[in-house]
């Protein structure tokens, strides 16, 4: 707020009113609690089968994360976002695979040096779709890229043909459908069903140990502030504004001299890197990578974990994947039959009863509260603040 | 009122005169059939405030939806400076100058009255200029002269939500101001406005005209005395009488099917 040279100008603008900050001190109290959660917190409490399984759940993060750009602000409904994280999985599977496949390790196989599964499908030489994956830069190009253009397609051809809402929804759960049904059909190669597993090493280094898992876990958190602090700059810019008068008033921004389509597009090619980022570190982490979590089940899922977390905010989304993965974990272990029936549940008591999910409770009943009691702790510094803070 | 806008040209006349801002000829649009324009033309010069009239159903809307691109023209021709804009898609007819406010006032719930004013200000409309965008002396500085002009320069850290509907009426214009065309288009600026709003955005109309000209859609016949220069009245999606407020208002077609009940 204070580094703005313009001290002439009238006192109600030089007190920075219009100033957009990169982020308010509240936000960074939430980046540093968040931080403090994943990286330090979780890693002393939790061993290391239950700090991989978290881990796990914050790849997940990464597709809400998406989600509240797409959807939350930019009021663009995605049920297939799976696609893009199994996307992203896919292709780290890939490479991992082959590095599994080396002419040593499969010796026995009627072709060596091809995954086992081509070999049972009588496939006796590596498709042209693989080949990419043999190298590892390609394939961290790939995890990004593929996903990025694929979205990019598909928003393109629907946005510019003005389909959203319901339409896009739908016509997107399909895509998630039929991404499941070609990798299942397409046994040879894919590795079917069962999906690509038996992965062992990255460029040598073998990561199904603790020690790797350990390692991996505090990439991903890492990864996952990085595109935190992405999506921040993103919803600070004029790009974010944008899509929020968007999801308003369509038509206002359209004849105010935007391409709406390009813009609708930019977000829902975030979302998708985004969820690729996730399905990748999923692979690493998890050490395989199949069909389940592509299609439309898990990305409604997914957009479960952004709707409870509060689809407005980034670090609701986190806090809501964390939160409902817990509790999958911790109700699957006792009724597996009953968890569905209550995820459905949980998603229409949100939606009916708290549509901003956890950050709207926060905002509403706590964020209150708590400034009110800082308040009272520093009463004169309270005072001493200019009369208002930029409007979100 | 100005004499030399009397003799303006009548219908028919070479459209690539470049004296005229705007110039429809022959625009005709149907809907499964239904003509809602019909073979209208009308000509609109540079500093020109022109107010189309006509009963509901008359097609006036449909005009500002044509010329802005939201609609397709079925034959005719718009030019705007000699330029084809039915050809045109929305984002670049609002790039060439053009710019339009709508019937309800559109404009953004959710952001400020300032931030709306920035989204229509004309720099950064791509996605990356958006991305890298920055609100710098320049931005602030017309956004407070053009809030001043739509009196709304208390408000603007205000939520546009909690405006009441003739603030939102203004804001829109401003966001148009803020585009800085040359043919601002208005759809019923004044409807549901207080008589002081009206009597103060006849003032601000006055105030914006100049370096641009303004299409007007309005019902309310004491407003448009104050402000037209020229009124064209439309019925049954044709042009039914043109000239100033004076002659039309005494034209018998217009009283018949328009002014008369």
């Amino acid at each position: 707020m204070e580094h703005t040279p313009m001290a002439h100008r009238p006192a109600a603008v030089a007190a920075g009113v219009h100033d957009n900050p990169f982020m308010k001190p509240m936000e960074w109290v939430s980046l540093a609690l968040l931080a403090a959660v994943i990286l330090v917190v979780l890693p002393i409490l939790l061993d290391a089968f239950r700090l991989n399984l978290v881990g796990k759940y914050l790849t997940y993060a990464f597709v809400a994360l998406g989600l509240v750009i797409c959807w939350g602000f930019g009021g663009i409904l995605s049920l297939g976002q799976g696609c893009f994280f199994g996307l992203g999985g896919y292709c780290m599977a890939m490479y991992l695979k082959l590095e599994a496949s080396s002419v040593e390790n499969t010796k026995i196989q009627s072709t060596p040096g091809i995954p086992d599964f081509m070999d049972w499908n009588q496939i006796t030489e590596l498709p042209w779709i693989w080949k990419p994956f043999q190298s590892l830069p390609l394939t961290l190009f790939l995890v990004v890229a593929l996903p990025a253009f694929f979205a990019f397609v598909i928003g393109t051809a629907m946005f510019r043909r003005r389909v959203g809402g319901t339409y896009f929804a739908i016509i997107t759960q399909a895509i998630a459908a039929i991404l499941t049904i070609l990798i299942v059909g397409q046994q040879g190669y894919t590795g079917g069903i069962n999906g690509i597993t038996d992965l062992r090493t990255l460029n040598g280094w073998d990561i199904r140990t603790d020690s790797a898992h350990n390692i991996l876990y505090f990439v991903n958190g890492g990864l996952l502030i990085g595109c935190i602090l992405f999506a921040q700059y993103v919803k600070k810019s004029k790009l974010g504004r944008i899509l929020v008068a968007m999801r308003d008033k369509e038509d206002r921004v359209r004849f105010s001299g935007y391409q709406v389509a390009s813009f609708k597009t930019f977000a829902f090619c975030m979302a998708a890197v985004f969820a690729a980022i996730g399905g990748a570190m999923f692979t690493l982490q998890v050490g395989f990578m199949s069909p389940s979590f592509v299609g439309i089940v898990p990305s409604i899922e997914m957009v479960i974990y952004a709707a409870v977390g509060g689809r407005l905010s980034l670090f609701g989304a986190v806090w809501g994947t964390l939160l409902v993965n817990w509790a999958k974990t911790s109700f699957s272990e006792s009724f597996p039959e009953l968890w569905l029936f209550g995820l459905g549940a949980l998603f229409i008591a949100v939606v009916l009863a708290f549509p901003n999910g956890l950050a709207g409770i926060y905002r509403t009943y706590v964020e209150p509260r708590l400034t009110r009691k800082v308040k009272a702790l520093a009463p004169a510094e309270a005072r001493a603040l200019p009369h208002g803070t930029p409007a979100e | 009122m100005n004499a030399a806008m009397l003799h303006a040209p009548l219908i028919g006349e070479s459209p690539d005169a470049p004296k005229f801002l705007l110039a429809v000829e022959s625009l005709t649009v149907s809907f499964d059939g239904f003509k809602a324009v019909n073979d209208v033309s009308f000509y609109v010069d540079p500093n020109e405030i022109r107010v189309i009239i006509g009963p509901n159903g008359a097609g006036k809307t449909t005009v500002l939806d044509l010329i802005c691109g939201r609609t397709k023209a079925s034959t005719g021709s718009i030019k705007y400076k000699g330029q084809e804009l039915t050809k045109l898609s929305e984002s670049a007819i609002v790039q060439a100058g053009v710019g339009r406010k709508f019937q309800t006032p559109s404009i953004y719930d959710d952001l400020s009255v300032f931030e709306n004013l920035e989204i229509s200000f004309p720099r950064g409309r791509s996605v990356f200029g958006a991305l890298t965008f920055k609100r710098d002396a320049e931005v602030r500085d017309r956004i407070e002269e053009v809030a001043s002009m739509i009196f709304l320069k208390d408000q603007l850290t205000e939520r546009a939500e909690f405006l009441s509907h003739g603030q939102k009426q203004w804001l829109e214009i401003g966001m148009l101001l803020i585009q800085d065309p040359e043919l601002l288009m208005l759809d019923e600026p004044v409807a549901g406005m207080s008589v002081g709003e009206r009597i103060k955005t006849a003032e601000l109309l006055n105030q914006i005209i100049v370096g641009r000209s303004v299409l007007v859609i309005e019902h309310d016949m004491k407003f448009v005395e104050d402000i037209a220069h020229r009124v064209t009245v439309l019925h049954q999606g044709k042009v039914l009488s043109e000239g100033s407020m004076e002659r039309v208002k005494n034209d018998p077609k217009v009283i018949e099917v328009y002014l008369g009940h």
